[in-house]
């Protein structure tokens, strides 16, 4: 259990230079958000933690065990609910407790034997959760696992996340282009800027966090700034 | 029946297997009305062809009638002679689908996986099945003789084509973004394979399966036609030779019950497999 820690990493694809001496420490136990614009290389920084991606420069360390929550659910459509929970352990009556356990904690109590085929977005998703928890990784990777649910859905698995990573309490990366959910979840957000760390940030408010908390509105107008976004909408 | 309905180099993706066109409602509702209107037309057919017989309006010599056919049925059954040529039918077809089957499976799952054995396998493959098999045969006949051999290679060449390339495609279509899942949570090689390629091809193996047995029937009835000492195409052929209409009536109707068999086999295997295809949304 030491962390993450990245220092000075390049990564080209082509000649294009994605990230260029990329920074990014993440303690044990610690919630970072990545912030950026769609395109500036969040998935690829952290492909490259799960080993997913190599990269051409600097140095990175991670824990061994580490698990990854993709924008979409990735379950096998061939196997059970519970069959993609324990995807690649051995289906011991242990490992099944666990993840029947997973499941619970997901809210998807009783439904180890569901076919991923009949399960709403949000439920896959959740399904994916319990996938990336029952291992109890030292490292859980995000990559915007709340982007393509409703808004209502969104809520909620926010405030599951929240949750799950309070008890469990592994060092998260959450990669994200929504300020409000990098701020009601990280305790630092980071944000990528032309292959770099741009502005680190400790998010001060206490939790459980709310969104009319006093400063709230300060620090996402910052980080908006910092991302190049003006929100102003109609008539001045 | 489903024989002639895939050309044998016919790559099918699952969707668009006939069962799962959606059918219009039913213009008779219930199930006893549903049953009646779907018999209609075959009671119909089989009406107008007894009256037919009866009548003398077909001659018997030229296509029998269906009394003549049941009775000889009935002949064939008691003296052992269907089963007899059927059986050894079935086993020239199953040693020639065991064989040519599970080298397009073997093969298929190669090429798709391994980019290697892409490169190496795949451009023969695709050139060779370009080749209709049943022009071959009589080839096989003379390098093999007239015995079990060429037969059993006409067969086996016939099911190895279909089951290669929807085995080829479906597992080269397994979506990248769970092969990627599978290895992030520690699935490597043969256990990626097993737990994660195969599952997920089986919708388009299952495809290739169908097809591959509805063209070794075909191959065994072109196969059997020429210089079989026993077997249906033995049958048949005697039956030609004689004038036996109603011989050969009742092996065509068997063909059909083979073929129609095939579906009712592939369904079940779906069945087993694939309990989550009629389940829920979308894939
Ligand atoms: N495998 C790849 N090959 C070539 N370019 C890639 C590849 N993966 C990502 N890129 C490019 O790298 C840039 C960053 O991508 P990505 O990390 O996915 O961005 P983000 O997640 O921040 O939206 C994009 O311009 C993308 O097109
Ligand atoms: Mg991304």
């Amino acid at each position: 259990m030491s962390g993450v820690h990245a220092t000075g990493v390049v990564k080209r694809f082509g000649d294009r230079t994605i990230l260029d001496g990329f920074s990014l420490d993440i303690a044990p136990g610690e919630f970072v958000a990545l912030l950026g614009a769609s395109g500036s290389g969040k998935t690829t920084f952290l492909r490259i933690l799960a080993g997913l991606e190599d990269h051409d420069g600097g140095t990175v360390d991670a824990p061994g065990q580490r698990t990854v929550v993709f924008q979409e659910p990735r379950l096998v459509a061939a196997k059970r609910v519970r069959d993609n929970v324990l995807l690649g352990q051995r289906p011991t009556a242990q490992h099944r407790k666990a993840a029947s356990a997973a499941l619970a904690e997901v809210a998807l109590a009783g439904q180890e034997r569901a076919w991923p085929t009949t399960l709403s977005g949000g439920e896959a998703q959740r399904v994916a959760l319990a996938r990336a928890l029952v291992r109890r990784p030292d490292l859980l990777l995000l990559d915007e696992p709340f982007a393509a649910l409703d808004a209502l859905t969104r809520i909620r698995m926010q405030a599951l996340v929240a949750d799950l990573v309070h008890e469990h309490r592994p060092a998260v990366l959450l990669v994200t282009h929504d300020v409000d959910e990098a701020i009601l979840l990280a305790d630092r957000v980071a944000v990528l800027q032309d292959g770099v760390v741009g502005v680190e940030v400790e998010v001060p408010f206490a939790r459980p966090r709310r969104r009319g908390v006093a400063g709230f509105g300060d620090l996402r107008r910052r980080l908006l700034a910092e991302l190049g976004v003006e929100e102003t909408i109609g008539a001045a | 029946m489903s024989a002639g309905t895939l050309a044998p180099g016919t790559v099918a993706s699952p969707s668009e297997t006939p069962r799962t066109v959606r059918r219009r409602p039913p213009a008779v509702t219930g199930r006893l009305g549903d049953i009646a209107l779907r018999t209609s037309v075959p009671v119909l057919l089989l009406g107008l062809w007894a009256w037919g017989s009866g009548s003398g309006r077909i001659e018997e010599r030229i296509f029998p009638s269906p009394w003549s056919v049941a009775t000889t049925f009935v002949d064939l059954v008691r003296t052992g002679v269907l089963w007899d040529n059927l059986s050894v039918s079935i086993g020239r077809v199953a040693l020639g689908f065991v064989i040519g089957g599970s080298l397009g499976l073997l093969l298929g799952t190669l090429a798709g996986l391994v980019r290697l054995g892409d490169q190496l396998l795949d451009p023969t493959l695709q050139m060779l099945r370009t080749i209709p098999f049943l022009a071959v045969a009589p080839l096989l006949i003379l390098w093999f003789g007239i015995d079990e051999r060429p037969k059993i290679i006409i067969i086996a060449t016939a099911a190895l084509f279909p089951l290669y390339l929807n085995t080829h495609s479906a597992v080269r279509n397994v979506d990248r973004k769970v092969l990627e899942a599978g290895r992030v949570f520690g699935l490597r090689g043969l256990a990626l394979v097993r737990q994660v390629v195969l599952p997920e091809a089986i919708p388009g193996i299952l495809v290739g399966l169908r097809v591959s047995l509805s063209v070794s029937l075909l191959a065994l009835i072109v196969a059997e036609l020429t210089n079989a000492p026993k077997g249906l195409g033995f049958l048949m052929t005697s039956a030609q030779q004689y004038y036996q209409t109603d011989v050969l009536v009742v092996i065509i109707v068997i063909y059909a019950v083979w073929g129609l068999s095939v579906d009712l086999i592939v369904r079940g295997i779906e069945r087993v497999l694939l309990p989550y295809k009629h389940l829920g949304r979308s894939a």
